[in-house]
């Protein structure tokens, strides 16, 4: 099932149930950004395939590429079906843009990609990336990613996220061209380093916090879910052992046998009911996931925020110092000890040159200084006001999908009673005909 | 229900025919509806449905048996009111006996009095001693383990008061042993005076060398070797449902287990969310709900499902045992003629002892034939029964699940930005 831009959760079924289709886990809010890329164009992650070939260390490797498929809206909607636009890309390719866009757009919470090993994996699950069904669920998660970033009221219009979804050659050294990588590696640096903030925007550090705590809750529940999951199975599967045991006994009953038999036949039904049941509750976790993901990439803005604050102090730091500086060498007083002061008062001053030089040489820094202040002043301003909506936008988006995640959770348990209650009445049926 | 060519019972002159007992089926019905127009039974009590469980009491109590067809009961009796006795020896449980009967072997017409298990014991020995070429029916188990199970919890008490009043009601039912005297006084006499039957015993002291023979059994005839072997892959398939039962029992509490630590969790989450503060707390209320209904089923199956297959084994074990007798009878008859025939001269008459193992076996034959068929019906019941309330119970459970589910959906959906989507929602 494609999605266009349109809430996926189709209330106006005839069922009370949504249908629920692999693809059907993005739900967009209501005012999403007017202009964003999703409104011109279709997008999909139609397809996955297994390539091999050689890697860089010129080494055979088997890998997965996923096919891209895009469209424009406004010629699907005037009748006429253009053909598709596809290219395959792999999760390497994924993770690339993904960097691009994380240092590009500081101030944005980027959307997270699907895990890239299985975890919080239970024993029916495969931890394999080669596994099928990790494969498939994998495809779902990087659809997710591309819409959720052309809904994107800034990222949607990254010229080279258009690339991805259009230039299958070339496309890398494109990336590499922008040079972002130099300013990832500086930025990663510092992002890595420990410093301290004077004057943390409270807003920043609370959001940080929140992000810690989801996550953390996030992943006990997905723990949680972990074990209620093989716990589940293992309950449905041993049911299974009463179909066998059914059929053996009716071997030797004679009216009894009739009944039994068929009761034992909805028994079977039963224990292999659970392996829907536990696909479909992936679908939450998947998106348990992608949030636990988002929480991650909630707390690098706000740590990125941290750095932007922190250079700004430390420009100002240094403008103060200079600016110190220059008021003892002008007024001849030594306000703070340093040691310059003490040598020249120990062998003596320097000669009025030397002062006149190194006074013109501080007026200068300090110049630079304010300029650089000015400067940073102005980027953390940006930064802040940027991110800000970014992270508001972020809230909202949280607060339905999770709510609606929620909801399909609900419809997805009911369901499930749905079935357990249809099979046990048919074997009660089966029963009372013994 | 009728089963033909089934032997005729005994006639009597009875109160209530057929006609007035609800039909069993129906009154099932009603069993799944906890509340519904209170079942009186013909004897007056009101029926307990209280739980699908007691569906099979329900028809315990009904005791629709086949040989009674179109045939009125005269005999009806109840186990009820449990209560514990503390005394400086012994804390025990006993449970009133009520009888109603029209019967002209017992002195009045209704009865109660108080038993407890040694009492319920003793008569089934008594029963077994004196009819041996009978099926007696079971007894729940004698002995539980004192840490594992408490003898005084109320679940257990009902559990075991159900199995009483079943094995009462199929010696009250039974052609035979419902005019047994030991089971006359068991239901009329104030004191049970248990040395009563040590005078009794002397009378029926030939019956003790049913258990002694040890006589060498020619050839089975095929129906009785036919039972022999049915109710030994019978037994087989009791044990396996009951380690099949257990093991769901097991990973059923497991799951509880993960279950428990849901409710929690989403509380957490809730404290530090704005918007989704309520959402969450909801749900967190929810997985607490799942978790009571799943550890209902569970117990249910612990104390409902279980003792009634640990019950049949037992039940097994005493049928087999009278498949043994019959055999010595038949092995005694069989030697003993064996011996004439070598040694007679083919003149004189069979000497009349010979006659009588002759006799014994062919009454033993019958008897066991009879019973047979009866515990054959009984056992479709009784399984009938078992499986569909455990069936009832599974339904119930899911039924209580979705509920709980569908009203924490109810309270997700009532938030202005859902209006919209609930608007359109169409009824199942």
């Amino acid at each position: 099932m494609r999605v266009s831009g349109v809430p996926v959760v189709k209330w106006d079924k005839p069922e009370f149930l949504p249908t629920h289709t692999v693809s059907s886990v993005l739900i967009l809010p209501h005012h999403d950004n007017i202009n964003c890329l999703l409104k011109k164009m279709e997008i999909s992650v139609a397809e996955a395939e297994k390539r091999t070939g050689k890697n860089a260390v010129n080494m055979q490797e088997t890998y997965t590429v996923y096919l891209i498929e895009t469209r424009p809206v406004d010629a699907a909607s005037e009748g006429t079906n253009p053909a598709l636009d596809s290219l395959w890309r792999r999760y390497s390719e994924f993770e690339l843009l993904r960097n691009y866009l994380l240092v590009t757009y500081p101030f944005a919470v980027v959307p997270p990609l699907p895990e890239k090993r299985a975890e919080f994996v239970w024993h029916k699950l495969s931890a394999d990336n080669m596994d099928p069904d990790f494969v498939e669920r994998r495809r779902v998660g990087l659809e997710n990613f591309l819409l959720r970033v052309a809904s994107h009221p800034v990222l949607s219009s990254d010229k080279i996220f258009y690339l991805f979804l259009t230039e299958e050659n070339g496309w890398k050294e494109t990336v590499f061209e922008t040079g972002f990588q130099a300013k990832a590696d500086s930025r990663l640096k510092a992002l890595n380093a420990t410093f301290r903030v004077k004057n943390p925007d409270k807003r920043f550090a609370e959001m940080k916090h929140y992000g810690d705590e989801l996550q953390s809750v996030i992943s006990q529940l997905l723990r949680v879910r972990a074990r209620a999951a093989d716990r589940l199975y293992g309950v449905y599967k041993v049911h299974g052992n009463y179909g066998r045991v059914f059929s053996e006994w009716s071997a030797i009953e004679k009216e009894m046998g009739d009944g039994l038999q068929s009761a034992g036949h909805h028994m079977d039904a039963y224990a292999a009911s659970v392996d829907d049941i536990l696909e479909e509750e992936e679908h939450y976790a998947d998106q348990l996931k992608e949030y636990l993901f988002y929480a991650d990439a909630l707390r690098t803005v706000c740590r990125k925020h941290e750095l932007t604050q922190y250079e700004l102090e430390m420009a100002v730091q240094d403008l103060t110092s200079k600016k110190q500086q220059q008021e003892e060498l002008a007024t001849g007083t030594i306000r703070t000890f340093s040691l310059k002061g003490m040598t020249s008062k120990l062998f003596g001053q320097e000669t009025p040159e030397q002062r006149e030089a190194k006074l013109k040489m501080l007026e200068t820094q300090i110049e630079e200084g304010e300029e650089q202040v000015k400067e940073r002043n102005a980027e953390c301003d940006e930064f802040v006001k940027s991110a800000w909506v970014d992270i508001e936008r972020f809230k909202e988006q949280k607060d339905h999908d999770l709510r609606e995640s929620l909801i399909s959770y609900a419809i997805m348990q009911i369901s499930m009673c749905k079935k357990g209650i249809q099979v046990w009445n048919n074997a009660k049926e089966c029963f009372n005909k013994m | 229900m009728s089963s033909a060519g089934a032997p005729r019972s005994l006639a009597s002159s009875g109160q209530k025919s057929i006609q007035d007992i609800c039909h069993p089926l129906s009154a099932e019905e009603s069993a799944l509806n906890p509340g519904s127009a209170g079942l009186i039974l013909p004897n007056g009590t009101p029926v307990d449905t209280s739980s699908p469980a007691s569906s099979s009491s329900l028809l315990n109590r009904l005791q629709l048996d086949d040989d009674l067809d179109g045939e009125t009961r005269d005999l009806f009796v109840t186990v009820e009111d449990p209560k514990k006795h503390v005394s400086t020896m012994e804390t025990y449980i006993t449970y009133r006996v009520c009888t109603k009967t029209t019967r002209t072997e017992f002195d009045l017409p209704e009865y109660s009095v108080r038993r407890r298990y040694q009492d319920f014991d003793w008569l089934r020995n008594k029963l077994e001693e004196s009819q041996p070429t009978h099926l007696i029916p079971p007894l729940p188990e004698k002995f539980v383990m004192k840490g594992v199970v408490d003898r005084f919890s109320e679940e257990f008490v009902e559990t075991r008061r159900k199995a009483l009043d079943k094995f009462l009601k199929r010696v009250a039912d039974h052609p035979v042993l419902s005019f047994n005297e030991h089971f006359n006084a068991f239901l009329s006499a104030k004191d049970l005076n248990k040395r009563q039957g040590l005078a009794l015993l002397t009378k029926m002291g030939e019956s003790v060398k049913y258990v002694t023979g040890g006589y060498k059994l020619r050839a089975r005839p095929a129906e009785f070797a036919a039972m022999g072997d049915y109710l030994d892959l019978f037994t087989q398939k009791m044990g396996t449902i009951d380690r099949i039962a257990q093991r769901i029992i097991k990973e059923q509490s497991e799951f509880l287990m993960e279950l428990r630590e849901y409710g929690p969790v989403y509380s957490s989450w809730s404290s530090f969310e704005e918007d989704l503060h309520d959402p969450l707390e909801g749900v967190s209320g929810c997985m607490s709900n799942c978790s009571s209904a799943l550890e209902e089923l569970t117990e249910d199956m612990s104390e409902n499902f279980l003792p009634v297959l640990r019950e049949y084994v037992l039940y097994i074990e005493s049928m087999k045992n009278v498949l043994k007798k019959r055999d010595q009878v038949q092995a005694e008859y069989e030697t003993k003629l064996e011996a004439v025939v070598f040694r007679e001269d083919k003149k004189t008459a069979v000497p009349s002892d010979v006659e009588k193992c002759q006799d014994r076996v062919e009454c033993f034959n019958a008897d066991l034939k009879a019973d047979w068929d009866r515990w054959e019906n009984n056992k479709r019941q009784d399984f009938r029964q078992l499986l569909t309330g455990m069936a009832d119970k599974n339904i119930q459970h899911y039924e209580k699940f979705s509920i709980i589910e569908v009203s924490m959906l109810l309270k997700l959906l009532r938030h202005p930005q859902n209006q919209k989507e609930i608007n359109n929602i169409k009824p199942i």
